[in-house]
């Protein structure tokens, strides 16, 4: 077939169909055996034409159009965008050869397509997961608390065993005893909390405050001294806190901070330029938007990612980081820890599920990196990652026959 | 053409410009922005539909014509759209027409299975916050590959169930026993293949129901489909490029990606057809313990809402794979323009009096409506202080000092609470306990902490507000 005949004939097939469907809408007109051309539609739509709009529907003749004997090709191009912006690369971590005691440091970021666009480019760096650990255990669902109960006693002991029987790539040690309004535990105290489970894993670390944004400023103070070297990442700034201080602290001591900010792309680039005028470098910047359970804002909080990756990518130069997910914030959804009637099932499934589910939705809007608590949610979300960024190939015989299987 | 940047004015160029208000509205420039803004349709304008107007509707409809087309499965009540969408991101204006949920029966299984998987799927219901989630659809496989089996079945169901279905074999005649009993009911048929192509478009065009389009991993092939069954006469299309839920996942997620990317943003109206994903695909082969699969099946389902599926088909029926799941298509497909925070300020739930208690919360949407939602279902009378925390919930809030004992008291001033109140107690969240005592000394009140969620407050109310000391 000679390309202008192609162009000539999907030119018809398409003007058939919006014809016959502007048809079914206004079903008053009544064809016949009519072979349609341009030519011919101008004519039949001249105004003039008076159809009476109670008439029954049009009965399309299908039957008289010529249709293919076999299969017509056509060409699937891959859908290719050009992308300005580049996430930056940051490391979380040190070794001994850089100034820090880790085992192996993390990077994360690095990306110049949206997450996992394969058919534009591969993930340069694998999101990585962080457990969540505290230095005093809040009180916990049971199915969080179940895994580490006999270790929530222990931070050092919480961390080994997230690490050793859970696959924690990182821990993400909450200093929550530090709060004022709850145990009020000193900087020098939380630092020794800190270099204690610094001792018992060999990952790297971030540092959750209490977000008190007083006391979280001379509690990350006290612990960047002792953390030298070792590439913490503090979690977190906002712009409650003295954002100056807090960036100079963080690039006198070499360390990475997580901005924080709710839910507000114009807020998330306000804290970034703070951070920029102080001088601190971009690769020292994580950024977090804010996670909101499934059920409970989840909506929001993948819509602002989604948006917040997509404009850094088309150039935004200040949203250019890896973003981060307070993923545990998951169990704050009832529906995750709460007894309901036996259809819902046990709420030892429900609650990672809905961790999982959580996390899941906002890896496809490019987080990078994931603070967690539940093993089963951590194990399959590593999982998923696994199959994101290594794309191992489909056989289409393995599902070939979907329909008859017998289940 | 984006379809999110049409001008009102476009849309009102071609209207009657009569101004006759036929349609509710003022004028035809309010109609018209309002159709480009999707919340109403052309039908509703009586005018328009004249003949005369013809030429006018029609490119009206062309200029509104959404990228991806909507598609009707099912007759009647429960019948369901899908497809329709104007746009790849939600954020770019919204999604319309929440992932379908199919889930499988078969033409062997047990009659009492069938019965209640059937039943299953019609009795699935949960109330989020004043919505009520539910399950669309049953997907009928045959697995016999019997026609008369299958036919049987289908009339087994149809016999008990009204829900739109889902007819499923890669047997031209298979398929039509199933149409010959609920083809009026517009079924969808799965699926058109390189091989069957040609016999299913006959029976797709003769019992006018929509037909699946499947090419597992070969969007070349699946294009080819669609075009010549366009060319054939089909109009209605439902594109399977394959679900692969381990090795090829990936693959998947990319084909759903960009065939939605190429309807949207290059128009190609070969793949401007809505998309069916089969988590289903986990089971094929499994044989461990059945909550491994239906866990896989739920992830595998929740990307696919995320990533255009328009309907899926699964073999979980389970709460706890369906809630998530039914919850997260809720989330994806609420309008994104919708605020995070509401309004702060004193609301009154049912008939309360001085008496009544008094309690607060924050002015995050979802912890609002959560809490407003469960006062109302329980029928608690009472005064509900609603306290701008800047759009964080309660545990945030109070983790970052938005939410303070000072913040409290200027709530309590500023919305004159004293006016329609007559007591000083006041009930806080549970996740709001360690600022109890600041609370008290700031605002003078007495502070009685309240449970750690909102589903406990018709108990708390009844067990403790009339027990307590009147201050």
């Amino acid at each position: 077939m000679a390309m202008g005949e192609e162009k000539k004939d999907d030119l018809k097939v398409r003007f058939n169909r919006n014809l016959i469907e502007l048809l079914s809408k206004l079903s008053e007109i009544e064809f016949e055996d009519v072979e349609l051309s341009i030519g011919d539609l101008e004519i039949s739509l001249q105004p003039s034409i008076s159809v009476p709009m109670t008439a029954p529907p049009a009965k399309i003749p299908v039957q008289e159009r010529i249709k293919p004997t076999k299969l017509l090709e056509a060409e699937f191009k891959v859908p290719v965008m050009e992308y300005r912006g580049q996430i930056v690369e940051v490391q979380i971590g040190a070794t001994k050869g850089e100034g820090g005691t880790r085992g192996r440091p993390v990077i994360i970021g690095g990306e110049k397509t949206p997450p996992y666009y394969l058919f534009e480019g591969l993930t340069p760096h694998k999101p990585v997961i962080a457990l969540d650990i505290f230095d005093v255990a809040p009180p916990l669902a049971r199915a969080m608390r179940e895994p580490f109960k006999d270790v929530l006693e222990d931070p050092a002991a919480w961390a080994k065993k997230a690490v050793d029987d859970y696959g924690a790539e990182m821990i993400n040690i909450h200093l929550t005893s530090t709060d004022p309004l709850i145990k009020d535990t000193s900087p020098r105290e939380a630092a020794n909390t800190v270099e204690r489970v610094l001792q018992a894993v060999d990952v790297p670390f971030s540092i959750g405050g209490c977000g008190d944004p007083e006391k979280d400023l001379k509690v990350f103070t006290k612990v960047a001294e002792v953390g030298e070297g070792e590439r913490l990442l503090f979690n977190s700034v906002t712009l409650d806190m003295d954002v100056k201080k807090t960036a100079e602290l963080v690039k006198k001591h070499n360390h990475v901070v997580l901005a924080f900010t709710s839910m507000d792309m114009a807020h998330a680039r306000e804290l970034n330029r703070k951070l920029y005028d102080v001088g601190l470098p971009k690769d020292q910047i994580v950024i977090d938007t804010t996670t909101a359970a499934l059920g409970y804002g989840l909506d929001y909080a993948f819509s602002i990612m989604e948006r917040t990756r997509l404009s850094a990518l088309m150039g935004d130069p200040e949203l250019q980081h890896p973003m981060s997910s307070g993923t545990t914030n998951a169990w704050a959804a009832r529906e995750a820890w709460m007894k309901m009637a036996p259809e819902w099932g046990p709420r030892e499934l429900r609650g990672p599920i809905w961790e999982t589910v959580t996390a899941v939705t906002l890896l496809l809007a490019g987080v990078d990196y994931f603070m967690m608590m539940h093993p089963a949610a951590v194990k399959t979300v590593k999982d998923v990652i696994e199959e994101l960024v290594g794309g191992n190939k489909a056989s289409p015989e393995k599902i070939a026959d979907w329909v008859s299987v017998k289940i | 053409m984006s379809r999110t940047s049409i001008s009102p004015i476009d849309a009102y160029k071609l209207l009657p410009r009569t101004n006759c208000k036929e349609c509710g509205e003022d004028n035809c420039m309010a109609f018209a922005t309002k159709l480009v803004n999707r919340e109403v349709t052309l039908d509703q304008c009586p005018p328009l539909l004249q003949e005369k107007n013809r030429d006018a509707h029609n490119k009206l409809w062309e200029l509104l014509k959404p990228p991806v087309k909507e598609v009707t499965i099912g007759s009647g009540e429960k019948a369901k759209k899908i497809g329709g969408k104007l746009v790849m991101y939600r954020h770019e204006f919204t999604y319309v027409n929440p992932t379908v949920i199919a889930v499988d029966v078969t033409d062997e299984m047990d009659e009492s299975v069938f019965r209640e998987r059937v039943k299953g799927v019609e009795g699935f219901s949960y109330t989020y916050i004043g919505q009520e989630l539910s399950l669309d659809m049953v997907a009928i496989r045959s697995t016999s590959n019997d026609p008369q089996q299958f036919g049987s079945t289908v009339k087994r169901f149809a016999e008990i169930s009204t829900l739109p279905a889902v007819l499923c074999s890669f047997n031209p005649e298979i398929i039509e026993n199933g149409l010959m009993v609920i083809g009026k009911n517009r079924p969808l048929i799965y699926a058109a293949t390189k091989d069957n192509w040609k016999e299913m478009a006959d029976l797709a065009i003769m019992y006018h129901c929509p037909l699946a389009v499947f090419a597992p991993n070969d969007l070349q092939l699946l294009k080819s489909l669609t075009r010549t069954l366009l060319e054939y006469g089909v109009e209605d299309l439902v594109l399977d490029p394959g679900t692969f839920p381990r090795e090829g996942y990936a693959d998947t997620l990319n084909a759903f990606t960009m065939i939605r990317r190429l309807a949207c943003r290059d128009d190609d109206e070969l793949l401007g057809f809505p998309l069916l994903g089969v988590p289903l695909t986990v089971w094929i082969g499994y044989e461990g313990q059945p909550e491994i699969a239906t866990w896989h099946e739920t992830w595998l389902a929740s990307t696919l809402i995320v990533r255009y599926a328009d309907i899926l088909v699964m073999h979980s029926l389970d709460g706890w794979s369906q809630l998530p799941l039914t919850i997260l298509r809720e989330n994806i497909y609420t309008d994104p323009r919708k605020p995070v925070a509401v309004e702060p300020g004193l609301r009154a739930f049912g008939n309360p009096n001085e008496a009544s208690p008094l309690m607060f919360t924050s002015n995050f949407a979802l912890t609002y409506y959560t809490v407003a939602s469960d006062i109302e279902s329980d029928k608690v009378d009472c005064y509900l202080l609603v306290i701008d925390t800047e759009g964080l919930s309660v545990e945030s809030a109070v983790a970052g000092r938005k939410l303070t004992a000072d913040k409290v008291a200027e709530a309590l001033k500023q919305y004159n609470v004293q006016e329609k109140v007559g007591h000083k107690r006041l009930i806080i969240p549970g996740r709001a306990a360690r600022l109890s005592g600041e609370i008290e000394e700031v605002t003078g009140f007495e502070v009685m902490v309240g449970p750690m969620d909102s589903s406990g407050i018709a108990k708390y109310v009844s067990e403790k507000w009339s027990t307590q000391p009147t201050a």
